[in-house]
């Protein structure tokens, strides 16, 4: 009863979701196409005219970051407009900002591989790929707000210096190198083992002479051997499983540097998992701001389908509602706590001098986002690329909000001041913008921006079929 | 014929066009007799583990060594830091406050496994290794793209030039090779 019951409402059900729900990869492909069509990208000779014209203006923007940096080092963290009472500013929110970025790909790569959640294949590299840049834009901001960044590591690493100092283990913000330091170090890892697989295909099937030396050193002398598969199989859920809880307690850890201070609007134990949700969320929409352009551009369509944008969308809806939860439950202490300090952060948030960012971000990450309800939207990708531009523009208000309302008027009024970036926060801003996309178009045009072996898992060819003819 | 391995040659390489067809291949040959080879394919395939009789990797073990050792370096540094190297009394709290070392030991008990799985696989694995007698074979060079390869041993001690050719023959491949060595 049971074998003649269950086939039938599977297929009914299958069918159903099939209807309506895209492949993740368009049907019709093989082990070869799937290596060709990704593989050409990069091994092609002819380099796009709409790469140099990116590559351009992110190079442009990468110079204006040498630039500031340059200021900084020579004049001081004076060009900047952090003063008493915001001594932290842009350099933190961007930090934030970034940091959350990265999350997204460590999602897309460990914790969606461990629920098997097929549609993470087409994404998870250059999501991944995200991370690092991520990472290394966000790190560059606390580092140089330290101003002169050589002098600094002894309070940053723990080593044997000559003036036998050791840093403060007690603080949040070591934690925070901590944390950074290893998530980066682990996405870098994880990143790399990846790649190895796919650097052999391409070591195997470039034709120029120098590519294959330089991609047959990244392939390590990888040669597919079943042996080597069942360790690297293992390894990789190994990473995963590893960087889980990695990737939750990074922005757990960057909440804490405010959660852990008595100040009104940052003494709250709702911010890591508002902070963890804000950096998926915020992760997200870079995700999908990064991919509509790539599968545009280079014609992924079949490999990044319609599936995937939905999925991605959904989760932003999920993980946006979470952080409008936090924007609810902040507002709601403040008045429950009966506190008049948390009762006057909350009130000038709201009408003080930069309630427009407040109404901004709640307009963006509160309200707008219950348009991803519905499916016509989910359908439409110019509008998903410019929604998802908007998120992140929220998210990187809510970080404004956050740092800078708190900071400017706190206990004392006698310390009120009004905080207002220089044009070299804005030049900082823009440049780590140019870095990321600079290493992001490097990237597409020398990397597999897609698994292609794991690519090839999910072809019709790659199942087993239960038949032995000799 | 059990002799010692000669250097003329490798082993006997048979080609395939699908996954099922490697497996099933690799099977006859462990039931055959043969035991010292292996099988190259651009895809993980679990089948695999089972048809070749692959031990368990000790991967795991090591990973939860590595991710011990950090942990319990990582609260030792803190410890021997905020501790014996620099204690600062503040207010008479305690000097070895350890809820305040956790984040520091779980990022470091997160580092050691990492490291060690990275580490531990390419080593297990003996990679990298920049030269391989499979890559002798021009056809081997598929075996990153759509095609699936067995390769006997001139080590293994059933391992007859002659004989075991035939028997890959049997196994209906799309073609068998000398590997050189």
């Amino acid at each position: 009863m049971d074998k003649s019951h269950a086939p039938a409402a599977v297929s009914a059900e299958t069918a159903a979701l099939l209807s309506r729900t895209p492949p993740v990869i368009e049907p019709g492909h093989t082990f070869e196409s799937v290596t060709e069509s990704i593989g050409h990208v990069v091994l092609s000779k002819r380099t796009p005219i709409g790469w140099f014209l990116g590559f351009f203006i992110a190079f442009i923007l990468l110079m204006v970051l040498n630039l500031t940096i340059g200021n900084l080092l020579v004049t001081g963290i004076g060009i900047w407009g952090n003063n008493v009472p915001v001594g932290w500013a842009f350099d933190i929110i961007n930090f934030v900002w970034w940091i959350g970025i990265g999350h997204a790909g460590t999602l897309i790569s460990a914790i969606l591989l461990l629920f098997r959640q097929q549609w993470r294949t087409s994404i998870n590299r250059f999501a991944e790929a995200m991370t690092l840049f991520a990472v290394a834009c966000a790190a560059m901001f606390p580092l140089l707000h330290t101003g002169r960044p050589w002098l600094a590591i002894y309070w940053l690493f723990p080593y044997p210096n000559t003036m036998g100092l050791w840093p403060q283990f007690r603080s949040p913000l070591i934690w925070d190198v901590f944390a950074v330091s290893t998530y980066g170090t682990v996405s870098a890892l994880f990143w790399f083992t990846g790649l190895v697989p796919d650097m052999a295909t391409l070591r195997d099937r470039a034709k120029s002479p120098f590519a294959r030396r330089i991609y047959g050193m990244l392939a390590l002398g990888w040669r597919g051997s079943a042996k080597h598969w069942q360790r690297y199989e293992t390894a990789y859920l190994l990473l995963a499983g590893i960087s889980t809880p990695l990737v939750l307690s990074v922005h757990s850890v960057v909440s804490f540097d405010f959660a852990v201070s008595v100040l009104p609007g940052w003494h709250a134990t709702i911010f890591p998992p508002y902070f963890v949700a804000g950096a998926i969320y915020s992760g997200f929409a870079m995700v999908m701001t990064l991919a509509i352009p790539l599968r545009k551009f280079y014609h992924l369509e079949g490999f990044i389908t319609m599936r995937h944008i939905h999925n991605m969308t959904k989760v932003m809806l999920v993980t946006g509602m979470i952080v409008a939860y936090g924007y609810a439950n902040e507002a709601f202490f403040a008045w429950y706590s009966a506190n008049p300090y948390e009762e006057y952060m909350m009130a000038n948030r709201m009408a003080g001098p930069y309630a427009v960012f407040y109404w901004s971000l709640i307009a963006i990450n509160a309200v707008m986002i219950q348009l991803f309800w519905f499916r016509s939207v989910r359908d439409n990708i110019p509008l998903l690329f410019i929604l998802s531009l908007l998120v992140n523009v929220g998210m990187w208000l809510e970080r404004f909000i956050i740092i800078v309302t708190s900071l400017h008027r706190d206990f004392l009024p006698s310390s009120w001041d009004m905080y207002a970036p220089t044009r070299w926060d804005f030049g900082m801003f823009a440049g780590t913008i140019g870095l990321f996309l600079a290493l992001f178009f490097l990237f597409i045009r020398f990397l597999p921006a897609i698994a292609i072996f794991e690519m090839r898992t999910i072809v019709p060819e790659a199942k087993m079929k239960s038949e032995h003819h000799g | 014929m059990a002799h010692a391995a000669q250097p003329t040659q490798y082993g006997l390489m048979a080609e395939f066009d699908s996954p099922t067809a490697l497996v099933s291949a690799a099977t006859k040959a462990r039931l055959a007799g043969y035991r010292k080879m292996d099988a190259y394919s651009p895809i993980p395939i679990e089948e695999l583990n089972e048809a070749l009789d692959l031990k368990r990797t000790r991967l795991p073990l090591l990973v939860l060594l590595g991710g011990i050792f950090g942990g319990l370096g990582g609260f030792s540094l803190e410890y021997w830091a905020s501790v014996i190297a620099y204690p600062m009394n503040i207010g008479d709290r305690p000097l070895n406050s350890w809820p305040q070392f956790i984040p520091v030991t779980f990022e470091t008990t997160v580092l050691g496994a990492a490291l060690t799985c990275f580490v531990g696989m390419w080593a297990l694995n003996r990679l990298p290794q920049p030269y391989h007698p499979v890559f002798n074979v021009d056809a081997f060079s598929r075996a990153s793209t759509d095609r699936f390869f067995l390769v006997i041993e001139t080590a293994d001690p059933r391992f007859d030039a002659h004989a075991t050719r035939k028997f890959l023959e049997g196994l209906h491949p799309v073609g068998v090779s000398d590997v050189a060595p």
